[in-house]
């Protein structure tokens, strides 16, 4: 073999194995990164007890309330199989509405209920105008748009 | 072409095509002989510098009209599930930015694979030129995100797959350049960091499959899978117009810095001295 030949073949295993390592680090991401815990995990315990961890779902329409304070917000997140009631003080992103996805950081406190320090929301990936949005989704969008609250 | 140069073509030529009777033989020699002339610092000097002016031409232009159409011939309301407000207009910049920093580092890998396996000098300026403009996108692609994800998600950072794969690609580069400037020797600088590029491409199909979730109300991550069908034509044009203007920005830049590169790592040729003579 010449040394040119070898110099490839060289790199095209790493180029192989870098390859592979993609592979498995993709298939890895899709299958079990525990990025957030869903209600239902929660339920089942599966949740850390005194340890912050994130939960995501979907927030519970006609569940936002403002508490006494003013400041204190109570909402539930579901993922359509158990519900879990969540307080948070604090400013919510615009993005934030009932029936959206949300993404809250927190712990799970003594009374069940989910005590959270950070709510991050979850974006829609339609770029299109309101018109072209409601005829494509006639059903979503009727009731989606204008719910949010709490800003 | 330096005398240098040639002698290796010919090397070259003798290495791989024993048969002077091949028909076959004498076209790949024929076009090797091209390539390898393309190839050539001395080659690609002049010619780099006849097409940046082109491709400045067609960035600047490219650019204001993308901006242009992006900000004033879009829609003002989003409608959808959740729609986004003005903000959503960052797509302009954020999207073709990542695009960029992506594409730019397989061209560098490409690159550095190319210059390991035929040991030609240019591919690996190219790479080394290559790496501050896809550093810059990648930079760019964090801090844009950054600004949008604040009023829209709520946070300015979240160690999302994207964004933390996207964070490790910008350690990548800065690790490239870091490692080729830590050695003195410039052939054995080009071999080690082509080596880290390659390496380093394991990143780019995870940050692109990083959002391979079909319901997004159970993916592990902030980002979103997304499709072009899903956006309104002027916003889809506008942003397709900035990326190709990204593009041509990064053709200018990469040939000015490979032009740099080449006048200081050629610096005792005489094609330089030459030059260097003319110009003063």
């Amino acid at each position: 073999m010449k040394a040119r030949h070898k110099r490839f073949v060289f790199v095209a295993l790493a180029i192989l194995g870098v390859g592979i390592a993609a592979a498995l680090a993709i298939s890895a991401m899709r299958s079990n990164l525990s990025y957030f815990f869903s209600p239902s995990q929660v339920a089942a315990g599966e949740a850390p007890t005194n340890a912050l961890f994130r939960l995501g779902g979907l927030v519970v329409k006609d569940s936002l309330a403002r508490q006494g304070d003013g400041l204190t917000l109570t909402f539930a997140v579901t993922d359509n199989a158990a519900t879990l009631s969540v307080s948070y003080t604090g400013i919510l992103p615009d993005l934030f509405g009932e029936g959206q996805g949300v993404v809250a950081k927190g712990r799970l406190g003594e009374d069940g209920v989910f005590y959270a320090e950070e709510v991050l929301a979850k974006h829609d990936e339609s770029y299109m105008p309101p018109e072209v949005a409601d005829s494509l989704r006639p059903v979503q969008a009727a009731d989606g748009t204008e719910t949010a609250a709490g800003r | 072409m330096g005398s240098d140069d040639y002698s290796r073509v010919v090397l070259n030529i003798q290495w791989s095509c024993n048969s002077p009777t091949c028909v076959l033989c004498a076209f790949a020699v024929q076009i090797k002989m091209k390539l390898f002339r393309f190839f050539s610092p001395a080659t690609f000097y002049p010619l780099a510098g006849r097409l940046t002016p082109w491709f400045a031409a067609l960035a600047a232009a490219t650019l204001l009209i993308g901006l242009y159409w992006g900000f004033f011939e879009t829609p003002n309301r989003l409608g959808g599930t959740n729609p986004q407000k003005e903000y959503y207009r960052i797509i302009f910049i954020h999207v073709p930015a990542a695009w960029m920093s992506m594409w730019l580092y397989l061209v560098m890998a490409v690159y550095s694979a190319v210059g390991l396996v035929f040991n030609t000098r240019l591919s690996f300026m190219l790479a080394r030129a290559a790496a501050p403009t896809g550093a810059l996108f990648t930079f760019l692609a964090l801090w844009t995100g950054a600004l949008w994800g604040h009023p829209s998600w709520g946070t300015w950072w979240d160690w999302d797959p994207r964004l933390t794969s996207e964070l490790i690609l910008f350690f990548l580069y800065i690790g490239y350049l870091a490692l080729h400037s830590a050695i003195d020797d410039p052939r054995r600088a080009d071999r080690a960091s082509a080596l880290l590029a390659i390496v380093g491409l394991v990143m780019v199909p995870v940050i692109f499959w990083s959002v391979n979730c079909p319901d997004p109300n159970k993916c592990a991550a902030l980002h979103q899978r997304s499709s072009m069908a899903n956006m309104e034509p002027n916003i889809l044009w506008s942003m397709l117009i900035m990326t190709f203007g990204l593009w041509m920005y990064s053709f200018v830049t990469i040939f000015m810095r490979v032009r740099n590169i080449i006048l200081i790592r050629e610096a005792d040729t005489t094609w330089v001295k030459e030059l260097v003579a003319r110009e003063q």
